[in-house]
């Protein structure tokens, strides 16, 4: 087969498949009676056509880079972890603990803290799908799957019995106090004059921006990183040259949990100020549809986590005002997933023969 | 515990278990050919959809079953497509077809009915119903065999009792037949088949297909059966546990029979706290019940159980030689 220009490869198969999912959901659309255009004009009025909406969508964009994140280091280690949705629970769990242990006296010391609680979580809980990995040999997919559900149960046990104030109804922790709250972009100078609404957006969205640099450097400019890529690429290798598959396996998928529980720093401490039930909503699923779709970069992470935001926005916005279920966005979802990372193939078969296409007449 | 709800839990073990076992044997016909399948979840869960509507619609639970199979099968078709065409990545391609599952079974049902995601309630010819067993109400009587065979084993629907069946018709299939060899040979050296000019691709494409026929009929079993119709998320994550279980069972038929009742009977104690906490002796809080199944898993998985040795060209693309 043909190989494509680098360019191609990097943008154009990314760019194809994402227009697949879009016919396909369009179709889906009309099959169900309804009509896709004015379905694309609700989100993107919704989620992109004023400073209001932009607030939700990089709200979403910052979870979403977290988890896209974390999906991205453990597949640089040739692990596939699916188990952000849990690790971002868990996350939240560290989230809430910080935040309710002391009287914090200014919110960048709370951020510090919670931070840490949060990466510690989200790392921990990781921590026993990785080391059954390294040292028993089960499949990572379907344990952290399964970690997924025993978060959940979890979280529901300490929201429940433990954690719940007395004579709250609702399982959730009580509310964080009032200096915990962090900034929305609403109140930072200078990005006030662009948001004059309260929006959830917050300065999580600077922390997750840092957090993609970092993942960059780390993995393509240290001598971690390297041996990360190197045993993703053959295990083999990998331990030919030295390198020990149960620190790799340990310490990336560490890395990953953490970045995943990162994220309830953004929807816990920032957005809710309380921790509730399910309080990551997929968003660690997301986070493996962004990775596809970033090419396992952080530079595409970060962009596929604005697509992702906006689609996430946006559903929301079909869910408002129009009878589409918010469904739409777990079908959209998996056939990006699909298309990037299962079909990538007959993309990339199919751009191929579209440029050999072109490149026949002159070589003839 | 005495005797009587002793069978009562083993009467619902049977009930819960028979969607894993299904999915179970599913996983084994795709996972000996060598592909990998997350995706059962999926196809359960569409077969649930479909089955549950078009039972509600048609009033024939036939036909809904039917209508669940085509569904199953035509991600079944899909995960072939990626997974063998045009080799792509097994594991993503059924984590991909889980979420557009997820989705479209809530569009389509809330299309439809208009119910919040669900299907209307089934009943009458529209559900499989429970069947007596010949002479269950006489052999009662004998003693603890007669109440065994009249609690737990009689009073299922029929597709309980099929999927018992296709306990040993799957071992004969594979153990027994020239088909069975194959494909097993396929999952194991798929160059060795090929050289033997048998076609490496269509042996696959059967195997995906047996698999998206069994998770079909698991999916109806689950709206039309276990429950009168479909919710969304029903199926819970049975997929993800009849996998587990299939490492369980070594990918061996009988073997999956017993270990998919093993975590039925987990999923029947989840349902029976006071049962739970009469042999503790102590309170145990819902949740940890509700995540008996899954810890489980994650234990049996470790391989507290035994070395398991899974297929040895499992989940790779077989490229064929030029």
């Amino acid at each position: 087969m043909e190989r494509l220009p680098k360019w191609a490869d990097v943008a154009l198969v990314p760019l194809i498949s994402l227009l697949f999912a879009a016919v396909i959901s369009a179709l889906v659309i009309l099959a169900i009676g309804k009509d896709p255009v004015e379905a694309l004009n609700t989100m993107v009025t919704g989620a992109l056509g004023s400073a209001y909406g932009w607030g939700y969508t990089l709200y979403y964009t910052t979870s979403f880079i977290f988890t896209g994140l974390a999906v991205t280091v453990a597949f640089h280690a040739g692990l596939f972890n699916i188990g952000g949705e849990g690790q971002a629970q868990l996350g939240g769990l560290g989230v809430a603990l910080v935040c309710l242990a002391v009287p914090w006296p200014h919110w960048t010391v709370a951020l510090l803290a919670a931070s840490l609680g949060a990466a510690a979580f989200g790392a921990a809980w990781a921590a026993i799908p990785a080391y059954l990995q390294a040292k028993r040999g089960s499949h990572i997919v379907i344990t952290t799957i399964m970690f997924n559900y025993i978060g959940a149960a979890l979280i529901v046990y300490m929201l429940v019995d433990v954690l719940r104030p007395a004579g709250q109804m609702d399982p959730a922790t009580a509310n964080f106090p009032k200096e915990t709250e962090l900034p929305t972009l609403n109140h930072i100078p200078g990005l006030n004059l662009i948001f004059e609404k309260g929006v959830p957006a917050n300065v999580t969205l600077f922390i997750a921006l840092a957090a993609a640099v970092a993942v960059w450097a780390l993995l393509w400019h240290t001598r971690l990183g390297y041996q990360i890529r190197a045993f993703g690429k053959s295990e083999p290798a990998a331990r030919y040259a030295g390198i020990n598959p149960f620190r790799i396996i340990m310490i990336s998928m560490l890395i990953s949990g953490a970045l995943s529980g990162l994220m309830s720093i953004n929807n816990v401490m920032g957005e809710a100020g309380r921790l509730v039930q399910n309080s990551s909503e997929g968003a660690g699923f997301i986070g493996i549809a962004v990775a596809l779709m970033g090419r396992n970069h952080p530079i595409g992470v970060v962009l596929a986590a604005v697509l992702f935001g906006f689609l996430y926005q946006g559903g929301a916005e079909l869910g408002l005002w129009t009878s589409i279920p918010i469904e739409l966005r777990t079908v959209v979802q998996g056939l990006v997933i699909l298309f990037t990372g299962a079909l990538d193939q007959m993309v990339r078969m199919l751009l191929a023969w579209v440029f050999n296409f072109r490149a026949q007449p002159r070589a003839a | 515990m005495d005797y009587a709800t002793l069978l009562q839990i083993l009467d619902s073990t049977l009930r819960l278990g028979t969607p894993l076992l299904l999915a179970c044997l599913a996983g084994l016909f795709s996972e000996r050919a060598g592909i990998f399948d997350i995706g059962l979840e999926g196809k359960m869960l569409m077969s649930a959809m479909a089955s549950g509507a078009v039972a509600a619609l048609s009033g024939s639970v036939w036909i809904g079953l039917g209508a669940g199979i085509c569904a199953s099968l035509i991600l079944a078709g899909i995960h072939g497509l990626a997974s063998i065409t045009f080799r792509g990545n097994q594991l993503i391609s059924g984590v991909a077809l889980n979420f557009i599952a997820s989705g479209i079974t809530v569009l389509v049902a809330q299309a439809l009915f208009g119910q919040g995601g669900r299907t209307p309630p089934l009943q009458g010819a529209a559900r499989f119903n429970p069947i007596d067993l010949p002479f269950a109400e006489a052999l009662s009587s004998v003693p603890v065999l007669g109440p065994f065979y009249a609690e737990v084993l009689s009073g299922h629907s029929i597709l309980v009792y099929a999927a018992l069946a296709a306990v040993p018709a799957s071992w004969w299939l594979l153990y027994r037949t020239r088909f069975g060899l194959r494909l097993r040979a396929v999952g194991e050296n798929p160059a060795a088949v090929d050289t033997a000019g048998v076609s490496v691709v269509g042996l696959r494409f059967a195997a995906v297909a047996i698999t998206g026929v069994l998770c079909g009929i698991a999916g109806a079993y689950m709206a039309t059966a276990l429950q009168a119709g479909f919710g969304r998320e029903m199926t819970a994550g049975r997929g993800y546990i009849a996998l587990a279980a299939l490492i369980f069972a070594k990918w061996r038929p009988w073997s999956a029979l017993g270990a998919t009742m093993l975590f039925g009977f987990f999923q029947a104690l989840a349902l029976r706290p006071d049962v739970v906490e009469g042999v503790v002796g102590r309170k145990v809080p819902v949740s940890l019940l509700d995540a008996l199944p899954y810890i489980l898993t994650v234990l049996v998985l470790a391989g507290f159980v035994g070395k398991a040795i899974p297929p040895r060209a499992g989940g790779q693309p077989y490229v064929k030689e030029r």
